[in-house]
């Protein structure tokens, strides 16, 4: 068991060296000069050459990584134009609003998935199951930035139930972490559906079915634990597109977390700020995917012994 | 089955070959035929927006501001007076065209390094699939697609060339995985056998057989692409205002939730329409093509 983490953290160090690359070269893709781009067409010569002084954009690319390499390793992501302020704690102190919401998400997708799955699975080929798929397509094909407007719209606008925007209560949490959560409801279902089916249709079932259990305990205590193996994958994989779609849901409702941040680093062009945003999200699905392997280790023995 | 069943069912089978491919997948499945006509019509829209659109989509008319739906306006208008009938039509065009070019560009890039990474092997294929694809593939693909487009600063062919650069990855795996499969093949050996170069068998004999889960995966591609660009859109990093964009609609229609809900709406509905049609159009063209594999595989990678 330690083994296999040891080497499943081995397994990270390349796509952790990947993400802080590509975070450090993309301030380099910048079309035309980004400290001009930062400090506007009007800005002085010597403000010009003062920023790209402090972000070293000044020195040879090879000099410039090693000292980003440097820096991160001492905790110091940079510093932020708009705030005039260290990244760092900047972003970290949005991060348990993003960590809340998506966690938040992940509870209505597993409230959804679990039971509609399973339910499409036992009547199979029936209409319900039938208009279970519909729903699930549709819910792939509704962006989070049409359903949230949409939520609003009825939620809040037209009944009156729900707060429009801002973090508080769970009553502010339930519209966000609904539109977050519905795809990856939808794949969810689909999931659970699909493994169930094959687990139904296996000899173990087969052999509980003839022994007499009731039909409730051949679903939950027989087949779905081993179906839930490969779901546990998806959700872990599909952590981080939660973690990206936080980008857009928390834009819409004013949430304070990492994401709305990262489009008030953009519009503000304040580079170190979207890098240090990207950096975190990118490390925690990294984080989030290990966390996966770990958990699924511990569910499926199998998985342990080899 | 008795022998005139059986005699019935080989004459349905004679009668479906006669078909062409086309009709022959249409009798086959009833989403995807829903898929199909959706697809068509907005291609059809897309085509026709020029001469269908009851006005210039970016004519500003500051007295016809946010108005209802009504006959003169059959969508309304929004914040700046402008037909959002209109504008929808046109948007259609900026969301095939960015998805046509985003599975074209990312189909032939991936198509190009998968199959010479899986034909040739050795320690090209073990840099392209381990560090390439594997790392590519390992993060959340809209995420990556954001981030370029904010650096690379708004635009119509900055998306394009961000949703690239973030979306090739998924075709290199599938077309490298095929034609590991292929390429022992006793046929690959014949050709070799008779002489034939890299390049022909690459083209000539490989690639055919890899096209069909390319195809497959590039329906499903054209809704993903669809679905990034109106996510750029939204955040302001797609389109340059004042072209139509579903995403960019959205993302005005935002401050008018209270006065003026119908501008959420439309756009809403032509995404939701465009995405849904190529996912079912996908989802039968694979069961049609590949009965084997399982209905999520593919549409998982929707989300990438």
């Amino acid at each position: 068991m330690i083994r296999h983490f040891l080497q499943r953290l081995l397994y990270t160090v390349p796509a952790l060296w990947l993400i802080l690359t590509m975070v450090f070269l993309m301030i380099h893709i910048v079309p035309g000069d980004p400290v001009l781009q930062m400090l506007g067409e009007d800005a002085r010569a010597e403000d010009l050459a003062q920023l790209r002084h402090t972000l070293g954009l000044d020195q040879p690319l090879g000099v410039q990584y090693v000292r980003y390499l440097e820096g991160l390793a001492r905790g110091d992501w940079g510093q932020s134009m708009r705030y005039s302020a260290p990244v760092r704690p900047i972003v970290l102190a949005r991060f348990p609003a993003t960590l809340e919401l998506s966690l938040a998400a992940l509870a209505v997708c597993i409230a959804i998935a679990v039971p509609a799955g399973v339910f499409s699975a036992r009547r199979r080929g029936s209409r319900a199951d039938r208009a279970t798929s519909f729903f699930t397509l549709l819910g792939l094909s509704v962006p989070n930035f049409a359903l949230g407007p949409i939520l609003i719209l009825v939620f809040s606008i037209e009944i009156g139930w729900l707060p429009v925007s801002g973090r508080g209560g769970i009553s502010h949490l339930v519209l966000p972490a609904a539109t977050l959560g519905a795809a990856l409801a939808a794949i969810l279902t689909r999931m659970v559906r699909g493994s169930m089916i094959e687990e139904l249709s296996s000899d173990y079932v087969r052999t509980a079915r003839a022994k007499g259990i009731t039909e409730t305990s051949v679903l939950f205590r027989h087949a779905f634990p081993n179906a839930l193996i490969p779901v546990i994958t998806i959700v872990g994989l599909q952590f981080g597109s939660l973690l990206a779609g936080t980008i857009v849901t928390e834009t819409i409702f004013s949430w304070p977390g990492i994401g709305r941040l990262a489009v008030q680093a953009i519009s503000a062009r304040d580079y170190p700020l979207l890098q240090g945003c990207i950096l975190i999200i990118a490390v925690s699905y990294v984080v989030v995917n290990l966390l996966t392997d770990l958990v699924y280790a511990i569910v499926d023995p199998r998985v342990r012994l080899q | 089955m008795d022998r005139n069943s059986r005699k019935a069912q080989s004459q349905a089978n004679d009668a479906m070959k006669q078909l062409s491919p086309i009709r022959q997948f249409l009798r086959t499945s009833g989403l995807g035929r829903w898929g199909f006509t959706v697809t068509v019509a907005l291609i059809l829209l897309a085509l026709l927006a020029p001469w269908i659109a009851p006005a210039n989509p970016s004519a500003q008319s500051l007295q016809d501001r946010l108005l209802s739906p009504s006959a003169h306006h059959w969508m309304g208008t929004d914040e700046l007076g402008r037909d959002v009938l209109s504008r929808t039509l046109f948007g259609a065009r900026v969301s095939l065209l960015v998805g046509v070019s985003v599975v074209l560009g990312a189909g032939i890039v991936g198509l190009a390094l998968g199959s010479v990474s899986g034909y040739f092997g050795g320690a090209f294929d073990r840099f392209i699939n381990i560090v390439l694809i594997n790392s590519f593939l390992s993060f959340p693909g809209i995420l990556l697609a954001i981030a370029f487009a904010a650096f690379l600063g708004p635009g119509l062919d900055k998306v394009i060339l961000a949703l690239i650069i973030t979306g090739w990855a998924g075709y290199a795996r599938l077309a490298r995985a095929q034609v590991m499969k292929v390429r022992e093949m006793e046929f690959i050996l014949a050709a070799r056998s008779l002489g034939a170069s890299h390049a022909r068998i690459l083209l000539r004999h490989l690639l055919p057989n890899t096209l069909q889960p390319v195809l497959i995966q590039a329906t499903i591609g054209m809704a993903g692409a669809i679905l990034a660009e109106s996510t750029l859109s939204f955040l302001g990093l797609g389109v340059v205002a004042p072209t139509p964009s579903w995403g960019a609609m959205l993302n005005d229609a935002r401050n008018h939730l209270f006065d003026a809900p119908h501008l959420v709406v439309f756009p809403a509905l032509g995404i939701m329409a465009a995405v849904l049609a190529f996912n079912l159009l996908g989802d039968a063209l694979r069961d049609w093509l590949d009965p084997r594999t399982r209905a999520f595989l593919t549409t998982m990678d929707l989300q990438r």
